[in-house]
């Protein structure tokens, strides 16, 4: 069976929209864009104006101030109702008193499509989420992942130009939530659709996103590919909330081209300088970039202060003269105790971050 | 933008059609009447249509309408962002209606009304009455251009439909709440020649009669302000304690009648109040049962102590008991039992408990269940009316110079001013002070604790309290049932048929059954007026409701105070300023059943307005969210997401505001009339005539009607819980705070 969905998948553009509720300004003068037919991703945490931001892509909101584009369209002052975008939210919002079928179809029931037309297509969109034959059931006889499945056929069916989704795995259990991420990108991808993504959980959003936008405090913190954001964070914030970094005080003793001579409590590493000064910097080093071995090994003097057996690998807190440093180590078959002395040296994966604070 | 078109189109048709085709001025013969279409329309001044009216030469101010019937053309074919339509569709919606508002009001009956305006133009050679089926139309139509004008400005996300809707109701709250308020204001302070004079308005106020204290130091009578406040205060600290000893009898102890007693809370919502009274007299009046029987027995001879004080606040309090009772269990089942078990783990006994954290945490309850009394007292006529004697209060005293023979307009408005001024200061300190803390209950968490146990001794004082009040109130309700079935009560106790035939015969005639009995004109006339009157009451309270609940916009806090301001107006005052606002054009509706229905309408619509606000907080706003992102428009919204869901509510709303015009009487007594007669009046006048047979005959034919209509609707709500699991609950009515 073909199907035509996504075949109309537009960009969304903000160009400083702010939106205020009162006093209080929950998205203040933001810009971006997301290309069309690519997965964007709204990372930040609770009350950093992610949700806002998309309810303003929906048009559930409207923006203070600033403009926004779908495609070609100045889309500003409509109202969602107006508006060629879907949106599959946290709770599913299924309508309890209809069918799987009378969900699907909702939108174009609502629009005057010819019934028959609206039935096939809604077929369609249940074939397309795996769902094909539950389409008389209530919402109440499925299951969680079910009803999210139902969900995003239901906005899926109308072609979107643009589709969205509001944390839409927090109500899935930690397996489901891998597989229905999964899901959703290759949906995505097959048919090309826009895609805006609102999530806390930074290892989703690394997981399927073209584009993360990690927002704080109302404004963009950073934005682009998973891997830049990984490697070259712009701030400490970011640097702190994508994968669990280790943040500690340093300095770039030279820089080499592309490389810069970086000192950690004395201990010297050479990494990427992204361009920085010599000077004060900040080194994120990733938990799996500490390496320990046993005292006298050469490198920082520390002590293992808890270590916890976690199967695939240990994980213990150090302190060190740099900090308090947490590792991630996967020699498993080599515990070290509480209270253990350890040597302390760096490997490479570890990205500079301009001090800013 | 086609769609701007096409709604703007549809408007200024129902505009046009009011002004062009339909009679611009009231009807004589009723507003459901069409003889006229037969009879001379369109010639017939009478029913003519404005656009005739005037191409005869007359009423030649209606001239300007037709302006603002030709403007809004100019918006068509317009996008809807163009500055050019948006403005014409204000100035033709906003003017248009303030224009036909300001020409009924400055020109009536005597041609100008006011003495000002000859003054500036002349005299008259011409007048009007009230407004008709074209007036109505074409406002309404002009008015919604407005609305759609605002929408167009981007008010409430140009959401067309919600503007409309504020728009609507503000309107509508405007014109049948504030406008009939304000009217006793201005009553208030006019002089008999209708000059204003505040001189005149504080002498009216500042009489013995109304402020006197005589009784203190004397034998006198004290003004009647003070009789109803006293009274109130004794009936809202007398219900509170004994609503919160059957509070904490349902809810903390093994008593075995507690459903029973529950049962208690549906007693006054189907009762007429003033029957409580009327049983009372049948009891304990000079002839009454009790009476009899202790004159008998102990030699006890009869007297008046009914009547009066005592027996006003006996009434009441058998009345409204339960409204205590069912605020007080919400709040006694809202005090977390692990708070309590908290209390006990920390060494406190039982009776501590009680006193240091369970009554303390109760205390807002008691003062919302306290004020509530206070209001219901305040506004109760028909107890007073019933009972009172020689001890006169506000409500009843409103009624006297209103109707009887010294029919003072003024003094009547300024009674009305005394007695609003009560009601709102109480409504004012029960929002203020505790509108909010009042509604806690225990979170939708788990509360795994168990309440703990009334100490022995203070369970005992509650049952020696409540289950002889409890069989009280059985013992009349008896009566009222029984009551009906003896020949002459007090004197002849033979058992008869006779009340009811009375009331309600049946005899074959000549041409088929004749309704007979005295009771059919105003039985079926209340059917009729309660059954047209429910749906819209629902529709308006729900339509509120949904605005509160999930629409954000200026003024909200406002519009929440404005519809739920009729909660303290009392009956009496709203049936006083329809007689004031109403029997003069622009809006001639005195001796109609319209003004019956519109006062439902605003009397009860915050029960609607409740029920639906319930209802909606306990669906996701995200449903209205996919929908609306899905494409359907508020409207669409509405009808297919939220009213389905929202079917439980509905009804209760259509059910209780059935049940609420049944037994209405303090705003009825000043409405009905001789064509439009409602039962609860008619039966208040046989009790006036000592024809208490016939009374409570009647009365328990209603009582019974109800209570059929509340166990049907109990019954079609149970059946869809079971059918569907995650529906809201709706049936849990909280009606409390609704004056009599």
């Amino acid at each position: 069976m073909s199907t035509t969905f996504g075949g109309r998948a537009a960009s969304v553009r903000f160009d400083r929209v702010t939106k205020a509720f009162g006093d209080f300004v929950a998205v203040d003068s933001v810009s971006f864009e997301v290309d069309a037919g690519s997965l964007a991703t709204l990372l930040g945490p609770s009350g950093c104006g992610k949700t806002t931001t998309l309810r303003m892509i929906a048009g559930l909101e409207l923006s203070t101030a600033g403009r926004i584009w779908i495609g070609e369209h100045d889309v500003t002052g409509l109202p969602a109702t107006r508006r060629d975008v879907s949106m599959v939210f946290q709770s599913y919002a299924l309508f309890p008193h209809m069918t799987v079928m009378e969900n699907v179809a909702y939108g174009f029931t609502v629009s005057g499509t010819p019934k028959a037309e609206a039935r096939e297509r809604a077929e369609q969109g249940l074939a397309l989420v795996g769902l094909k034959g539950f389409g008389a059931r209530l919402p109440s006889e499925l299951s969680g992942g079910q009803q999210q499945r139902v969900a995003v056929a239901r906005a899926l069916v109308l072609e979107p130009e643009v589709l969205l989704f509001d944390e839409p795995l927090s109500n899935l259990d930690a397996k489901l939530r891998r597989r229905v991420r999964e899901e959703i990108r290759d949906i995505q991808r097959s048919l090309g659709l826009t895609v805006v993504y609102v999530t806390h959980d930074q290892e989703e959003a690394l997981a399927v996103s073209d584009k993360v936008i990690v927002m704080r405090n109302a404004a963009i913190a950073q934005e682009g590919t998973p891997r830049e954001l990984y490697e070259q964070p712009a701030d400490r914030f970011v640097a702190d909330f994508i994968g669990d970094a280790n943040l500690v005080e340093a300095e770039i003793r030279s820089v080499d081209g592309d490389l810069a001579r970086v000192s950690i409590g004395g201990v010297e590493v050479r990494v990427p300088g992204r361009g920085l000064p010599v000077g004060r910097v900040l080194a994120a080093i990733r938990p799996e970039a500490v390496l320990l071995e046993g005292q006298g090994g050469g490198g920082l003097a520390g002590t293992v202060r808890k270590a916890a057996y976690l199967g695939k690998h240990l994980e213990y807190t150090v302190d060190s003269p740099v900090g308090e440093l947490f590792v991630i180590d996967r020699r498993i078959d080599d515990p070290r105790p509480a209270g253990a002395g350890v040597a302390i040296r760096f490997g490479d994966r570890i990205a500079l971050v301009p001090d800013a604070d | 933008m086609t769609g701007l078109n096409r709604t703007v189109l549809g408007w200024l048709a129902l505009a046009s059609a009011g002004f062009l085709l339909l009679p611009w001025y009231a009807i004589e013969d009723g507003f459901w009447r069409f003889g006229w279409l037969l009879d001379g329309w369109p010639l017939d001044p009478d029913y003519a249509p404005a656009i005739m009216l005037l191409l005869q030469g007359e009423k030649p101010w209606l001239w300007p309408v037709a302006g603002f019937l030709l403007l809004p053309l100019v918006a068509l074919g317009r996008p809807r962002t163009a500055p050019l339509a948006q403005g014409v569709l204000l100035a033709a919606g906003g003017l248009g209606v303030a224009y036909i508002l300001g020409q009924g009001f400055a020109i009536g009956i005597p041609g100008w009304t006011f003495a000002s305006l000859e003054a500036a133009f002349g005299p008259l050679g011409d007048r009007q009455f009230g407004m008709g089926y074209g007036a109505l139309l074409t406002a309404t139509g002009l008015f919604f251009l407005f609305t759609l004008g605002c929408a167009a400005r981007g008010a409430v996300n140009g959401d067309g439909f919600v503007v409309g809707s504020i728009g609507l109701i503000v309107m509508v709250v405007a014109l049948f709440i504030f406008f009939p308020v304000a009217r006793i204001l201005v009553s208030a302070l006019q002089t008999n020649e209708g000059a204003l004079s505040l001189t005149v308005f504080l002498d009216k106020l500042l009489v013995g009669k109304i402020w006197g204290l005589d009784c203190v130091y004397s034998h006198r009578a004290c003004g009647v302000a003070w009789n109803s406040f006293a009274l109130a205060v004794a009936v809202g600290a007398g219900t509170t304690l004994l609503g919160l000893a059957f509070a904490l009898v349902v809810t903390r102890t093994g008593f075995p009648a507690k459903r029973l007693f529950r049962g208690l809370t549906v007693l006054p919502i189907i009762t007429p109040p003033f029957v409580i009274g009327l049983a009372l007299i049948l009891l304990f009046g000079q002839s009454g049962a009790v009476t009899s029987l202790l004159e008998w027995a102990f030699g006890i001879p009869a007297s008046r102590w009914l009547y009066g004080f005592t027996g006003v606040w006996l009434a009441q309090m058998l009345a409204f008991t339960p409204i205590a009772f069912l605020v007080l269990i919400g709040v006694v089942e809202g005090v977390s039992p692990s708070v309590e078990e908290a209390a006990q783990t920390l060494r406190a006994d039982a009776w501590t408990t009680l006193r240091t954290v369970s009554l303390p945490l109760m205390r807002p309850g008691l003062a919302n269940a306290f004020l509530l009394g206070f209001i219901e007292s305040m506004a109760d006529f028909g107890n007073p009316m019933v009972l009172g004697g020689n001890f006169s209060v506000l409500s009843t005293e409103i009624f006297f110079a209103i109707v009887g023979a010294q029919y003072d307009q003024g003094r009547a408005a300024v009674l009305a001013l005394v007695l609003l001024f009560f009601t709102l200061l109480a409504f004012w300190a029960q929002r203020r002070w505790l509108g909010r803390r009042s509604y806690t209950s225990v979170t939708g968490k788990g509360d795994a604790g168990v309440p703990v146990a009334l100490p022995r001794r203070f369970s005992g004082l509650l049952f020696a309290v409540t289950v002889p009040w409890a069989l009280m109130t059985a013992v009349i309700y008896s009566t009222i049932l029984f009551g009906g079935f003896v020949n002459l009560w007090g004197l002849d106790h033979t058992l008869t048929l006779r009340h009811y035939v009375d009331a309600f015969g049946v005899t074959v005639g000549d041409h088929g059954l004749v309704w007979s009995g005295g009771a059919w004109n105003s039985f079926f006339t209340t059917i009729a007026i309660s059954t047209i009157s429910a749906p819209l009451t629902a529709a308006i309270g729900l339509l509120t409701a949904y605005l509160l609940v999930r629409q954000r916009f200026l003024g909200k806090q406002a519009f929440e105070f404005g519809t739920m301001l009729s909660f303290a107006i009392p009956g009496t005052v709203i049936g006083v300023s329809y007689v004031l606002a109403f029997n003069v054009p622009p809006l001639e509706l005195t001796g109609t059943g319209i003004i019956l229905v519109i006062s439902f309408i605003f009397r009860n619509m915050p029960v609607g307005v409740r029920a639906g606000v319930a209802a909606m907080s306990q669906l996701d706003s995200s449903l209205d969210e996919a929908s609306l992102t899905l494409g359907a428009n508020s409207w669409q919204t509405i009808r297919r997401v939220v009213l389905p869901l929202l079917r439980p509510a509905i009804l209760a709303a259509l059910v209780y505001s059935f049940v609420r015009a049944m037994t209405a009487i303090s705003a009825v007594i000043f409405l009905v009339s001789a064509e439009y007669d409602m039962a609860t009046a008619y039966i208040l006048g046989r009790v006036e005539n000592n024809d208490y047979g016939l009374s409570i005959a009647y009365s328990s034919v209603l009582i019974l009607v109800m209570f059929a209509a509340i166990s049907v609707f109990q019954l079609m709500v149970g059946e869809r819980r079971l059918g569907r699991r995650s529906g809201p609950q709706a049936g849990k009515l909280d009606l409390g705070g609704q004056p009599a």
